[in-house]
């Protein structure tokens, strides 16, 4: 049995990229033109493939066998984690499960994200656990294209019509009180970065920060004074986790341990 | 007991689904092949995290060593050291080329996170020439990237730098 809160961080990682990956996905075949879905649908399958390694290790710590029920037996997989738990024992944060809106709130919460991803996944490489070390070396060179595709993508529409430049300004507005709680850490990650196991996010952010500005200046798009939503880390959600789960979820609900 | 030149050899045979010309041994993908008295086991690395020709390749490596005879073999999963298109052999990006798929520069480069840097031209794969664009980073797999030849005119893909 691993160490509680080493699963609780596994679990986070996992599910921040589980769920953007997902959310990523809901535009698959809807894309604004052919090569931008495309794109976002590979976004989608690298978040996918990294939640995957991330579960992976998250039900090792959990360990073999263990009662996820207190019936006894069933073992915990990494399906197990991302089928079968209700939106209060997810831990992702709660940027990534905003509902896609348009194009230009899907691009920017990929933006945000993204470059959150970058810098963190940047030091996780220096992680103490050496299976998210391993994940973080890799992931990494994956999020450098997301990083600059959204951006990118965040010039060309703030700084596009004005059209877009109000919808990149709306999509600021709805999304921007959600980047706070990346560098909060919870309870348990604090206890993580005394070890030396997780990052400590706070030390990320003038990084962020800056990449962020240097973008948002780019777009002629500014930084809004507003407080801070958090509690995804701890399992308190919005609403649109409960939808998106109920879609995710639903053919391993009804027919538990399918497979096709 | 089975040499580790012959199961190389083998691993030859073993084809990406995905761009049928390369070899998982071309890919790069293969880090170590062990033998020894309690079987064979064999150390593979994915591409990218998402890359959905991994199960494939792995039940094709199973396969491909069952009809020589082994069935004792296990397979194992790294992750660190992080794949990088320098492990391609220099046999497979000929191969890739003459399918059509431009090979990976033989200069390595990563992505820069730096907004609208661009890599280096990349040549055709028809008609040679390096006046070709960019059409997207994101192509029909994980590892390709989009472009035109703004010469032949003709689309192809580009076996991205990783």
């Amino acid at each position: 049995m691993g160490y509680p809160a080493h699963i609780d961080y596994s679990l986070q990682l996992a599910d921040n990229a589980l769920i953007l990956g997902h959310r990523n996905s809901e535009w698959t075949g809807h894309g604004p033109i052919l090569e931008q879905d495309i794109a976002l649908s590979n976004i989608a399958l690298d978040l996918i493939g990294q939640a995957r390694y991330l579960y992976q290790h998250a039900a090792r710590l959990i360990g073999g066998k263990v009662t996820e029920d207190g019936s006894g037996g069933r073992e915990v997989t990494e399906d197990g984690l991302a089928y079968g738990r209700d939106a209060w024992d997810f831990r992702n944060c709660l940027l990534v499960e905003q509902s896609n809106g348009d194009w230009g709130k899907t691009i920017l919460r990929q933006f945000l994200f993204s470059a959150w991803q970058y810098y963190f996944y940047g030091q996780l490489r220096n992680s103490r656990d050496q299976e998210l070390a391993a994940i973080a070396e890799k992931s990494v060179k994956e999020v450098t294209y997301h990083l600059r595709w959204s951006g990118e993508w965040v010039i060309r529409l703030g700084d596009g019509t004005e059209e877009s430049h109000e919808r990149m300004r709306r999509a600021v507005d709805e999304l921007w009180k959600y980047t706070g709680e990346m560098f909060a850490p919870a309870a348990y990650e604090k206890e993580l970065i005394r070890l030396g196991i997780a990052v400590d996010a706070g030390e990320i952010r003038p990084l962020w920060g800056e990449k962020v500005g240097e973008v948002f200046n780019e777009a002629g798009l500014e930084i809004p004074m507003t407080w801070m939503q958090g509690g995804g880390k701890d399992g308190k959600h919005t609403e649109q986790l409960g939808y998106l789960l109920a879609e995710m979820q639903f053919l391993q609900r009804a027919y538990p341990n399918c497979e096709w | 007991m089975v040499e580790n030149a012959q199961i190389w050899s083998m691993l030859e045979e073993v084809y990406d689904p995905e761009v049928p010309v390369l070899s998982v041994a071309d890919l790069g993908i293969i880090r170590e092949v062990r033998t020894g008295e309690d079987g064979i086991e064999i150390v593979i690395t994915p591409t990218y995290s998402g890359c959905p020709a991994m199960d494939v390749i792995r039940t094709n490596i199973r396969m491909k060593l069952m009809e020589h005879g082994y069935r004792d073999v296990r397979l194992t999963t790294v992750l660190s050291p992080a794949w990088t298109t320098e492990w391609m052999t220099e046999r497979g990006k000929e191969k890739l080329a003459a399918y059509g798929i431009a090979p990976p520069l033989p200069l390595q480069q990563v992505c820069h996170p730096a907004m609208f840097h661009r890599e280096e031209a990349i040549p055709c794969p028809h008609c040679h020439s390096y006046h070709t664009t960019l059409i997207s980073e994101f192509g029909s797999t994980a590892c390709k990237a989009l472009y035109r030849c703004e010469d032949c005119r003709e689309p192809f893909d580009y076996f991205k730098c990783h």
